[in-house]
């Protein structure tokens, strides 16, 4: 099924939950909401839902506009970040009771239920309540349920930020190759952008209620059209540097100070001219090397695989440059840098906008 | 006389559980008078006359038990009041219990104009003594008497009318305490049994009211309890015994005869006290889970 959301806005008094969204889901679309807690996310999703009225715009399903539609006829499956499961019912009543709201032959209820319940692996736990089933029990529990009914819809609410880091990884996984097998609409709800990155077809970045960008992974990554669309997005962050950028000798340099690098021209050229810019960075584009753009170690992050260096090259310019444990690197240490200024991104200090992909 | 350096465990162990005794026997002495005041109640039914604690005869000689003032349990009055002292309190039960969990829910639940003005307006309410509102309610009761049918059993001198009172006044607490208790119940819960396809009744009555089943217990409790013990409402808007409850009975019973027999006072008191103690033996370990945590979540 196809969602459309039209300037859809959600004020309580002058507090704005969200604020004239607009964005096109496709059929079988995966598409994560990714932003910082209080963004409104939940509130976009609840709207969606049907469980709050929008005080402006439309929803459509496949050009059917919904906005009064009650919860129980948009045909949606929810996952709640608290999961939501009712404390009393057994695990085969929670999974079985939007059937029971259908009123579902008994003996296809049966089935059905056994079915998703099997799907999810916890067919054998179906006489239990939920107090006794650990947390990512709990959690296929609610997926079960929000599947059983086959909804054209399926809305994730932060399903995995209650369980721990590695339940969290093959849950994602899991949660992924179920919506591509059965093929539902989705949105999912995120503030962990690796969770978004991995999971997603598109992503919807939001804050402050507003949607800032909506794209495939790769465009947000690669093209990044705002500054915080490019802070926010990739893990490490991007570096962002004050510099001018010159023409020379037919080469764009970016400059500050001791700070001399090279960009290509097709990126060089939307930069120079504007004054100081602010050049962005990502730390896996930057290397410890023999020759370059010399600083001084001021923190050494170890993250197992990577140390995350943190080079101050003058006053106000520090880097974060992922290098080898091996090299063996230690606070004071002086170093040079190289830089791969094809994936260099500019930004315009006034606007904020991207000077490449606006 | 042991030696200390010889078994100091012994010794040791000694003043320990003397030292534990100490509180005990304190509270026990402290709660002596009330068991004293009870043990007299029981000894006092079953007996001629008192002396103290122990029962005596005409002469003034100890013994003279006698079943005498359990006499009246033969009389087919008693169990007419006992019969209206339950209609009252189950009236209590069910009235405040249906109207404050519905008004709790919708309280807690809904945005409807004059919401926060009606909570406050309810706690307000609560404040006022009866004793204020008696003429009130009495013009009340006779304007509902006058009404065909629904007079004959909500009226002036009716159980019925007792029961509306009663429950009218306890209304605005039973109120506050379901909201508090939807309250706790999370927003989730019924977002999610309405996505599911249920309507707002069934989410009432599916989802949330089994989550909030203790604190309905202790408020049916509580209910019970006041209703059965009713003595100003019924004293007041009662004539004669055929519609009296127990404890207005027990009042006119020690007040009309001259000579008043307390030992058979006693024996009524305790009549009319055996059901709550039963109820509350039945009920307590339910009253017990309320405060150890209530609504137990799930998730
Ligand atoms: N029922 C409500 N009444 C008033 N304000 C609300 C309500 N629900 C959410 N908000 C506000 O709307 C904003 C967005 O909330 P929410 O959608 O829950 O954010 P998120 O899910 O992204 O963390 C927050 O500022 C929040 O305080
Ligand atoms: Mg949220």
């Amino acid at each position: 099924m196809k969602v459309e959301l039209e300037n859809l806005t959600k004020r309580w008094g002058d507090v704005f939950g969200a604020d004239s969204i607009d964005l096109e889901i496709t059929d079988g679309e995966l598409v994560a909401f990714l932003g910082p807690s209080g963004c409104g996310k939940t509130t976009t999703l609840l709207m969606v839902a049907g469980i709050y009225k929008p005080t402006e715009g439309v929803i459509r399903f496949d050009e059917r506009v919904v906005n009064h539609v009650a919860p129980k006829d948009r045909n949606v499956g929810m996952v709640f970040q608290s999961y939501a499961l009712y404390p009393h019912m057994t695990v085969f009543r929670n999974i079985s009771y939007p059937l029971k709201l259908k009123k579902v032959p008994q003996e296809e209820m049966q089935r059905r239920t056994q079915q998703v319940a099997d799907m999810m692996g916890i067919g054998h736990l179906m006489d239990r309540k939920p107090a006794q089933l650990s947390g990512g029990q709990q959690q296929r529990v609610a997926l079960g349920r929000a599947l059983v009914k086959e909804p054209d819809l399926l809305l994730f609410d932060e399903p995995l930020s209650n369980l721990d880091a590695r339940l969290r990884l093959s849950m994602r996984g899991e949660i992924k190759r179920l919506q591509l097998e059965l093929g539902i609409t989705s949105i999912y709800v995120t503030h962990d952008q690796v969770e978004a990155m991995t999971m997603a077809d598109r992503i919807a970045v939001m804050r402050e209620g507003k949607l800032l960008a909506y794209g495939s992974p790769e465009e947000l990554y690669d093209r990044p059209r705002t500054l915080f669309i490019g802070g926010f997005v990739g893990n490490p962050p991007m570096n962002f540097v004050d510099v001018e950028v010159v023409q020379e000798n037919g080469a764009y340099h970016a400059r500050r100070g001791g700070f001399d690098v090279v960009v290509p021209p097709e990126r060089g050229g939307q930069a120079a001219g504007h004054g100081t810019v602010i050049f962005g960075i990502r730390p896996e584009d930057v290397a410890i090397a023999d020759d370059g753009v010399p600083g001084e170690i001021y923190v050494v992050e170890p993250l197992g695989r990577d140390d995350l260096i943190d080079v101050r090259m003058d006053e106000e310019a520090r880097v974060h440059v992922l290098a080898d444990p091996a090299l063996g690197l230690r606070i004071g240490d002086n170093v040079k840098l190289r830089f791969n200024t094809d994936e260099a991104q500019f930004f315009d200090p006034e606007t904020e906008q991207s000077l490449l992909w606006a | 006389m042991t030696t200390p350096s010889t078994e100091p465990g012994r010794e040791n162990g000694t003043r320990r559980s003397l030292r534990r005794a100490v509180p005990y026997l304190l509270l026990t002495l402290s709660v002596l008078p009330i068991v004293i005041g009870y043990a007299w109640v029981i000894i006092a039914t079953f007996s001629y006359r008192t002396k103290g604690l122990l029962p005596i005869d005409a002469e003034g000689n100890i013994g003279g038990f006698t079943l005498q003032n359990w006499t009246f349990v033969s009389d087919a009055e008693i169990w007419r009041v006992a019969l209206n002292t339950f209609g009252i309190a189950i009236g209590m039960v069910i009235g405040v219990g249906f109207v404050s969990s519905l008004a709790g829910y919708a309280l807690s639940r809904m945005n409807f104009a004059g919401r926060k003005g009606f909570l406050g307006l309810t706690l307000v309410l609560h404040a006022f003594r009866p004793e204020m509102l008696l003429i009130a309610i009495f013009h009340v009761l006779l304007f509902i008497g006058g009404i065909p049918l629904i007079g004959k059993f909500f009226g002036f001198n009716t159980v019925g009318g007792v029961a509306l009172v009663m429950v009218s006044l306890e209304l605005p607490l039973g109120v506050w305490l379901m909201k508090g208790f939807f309250d706790n119940i999370p927003w989730d819960m019924e977002r999610s049994a309405l996505i599911d396809g249920a309507s707002r009744f069934r989410v009432w009555w599916e989802i949330i009211l089994p989550q909030i089943k203790p604190g309905l217990a202790a408020l049916a409790i509580f209910n019970f309890i006041t209703g059965w013990n009713a003595f100003l409402i019924p004293f007041t808007f009662t004539l004669g015994s055929k519609v009296s409850n127990l404890p207005v009975y027990l009042n006119r019973f020690s007040e009309d005869t001259s000579m008043v027999s307390w030992n058979q006072v006693a024996a009524v008191g305790l009549f009319s006290l055996l059901p709550v103690m039963i109820f509350f033996i039945f009920t307590q370990e339910m009253l017990l889970e309320i405060y150890s945590g209530g609504a137990k979540g799930g998730a």
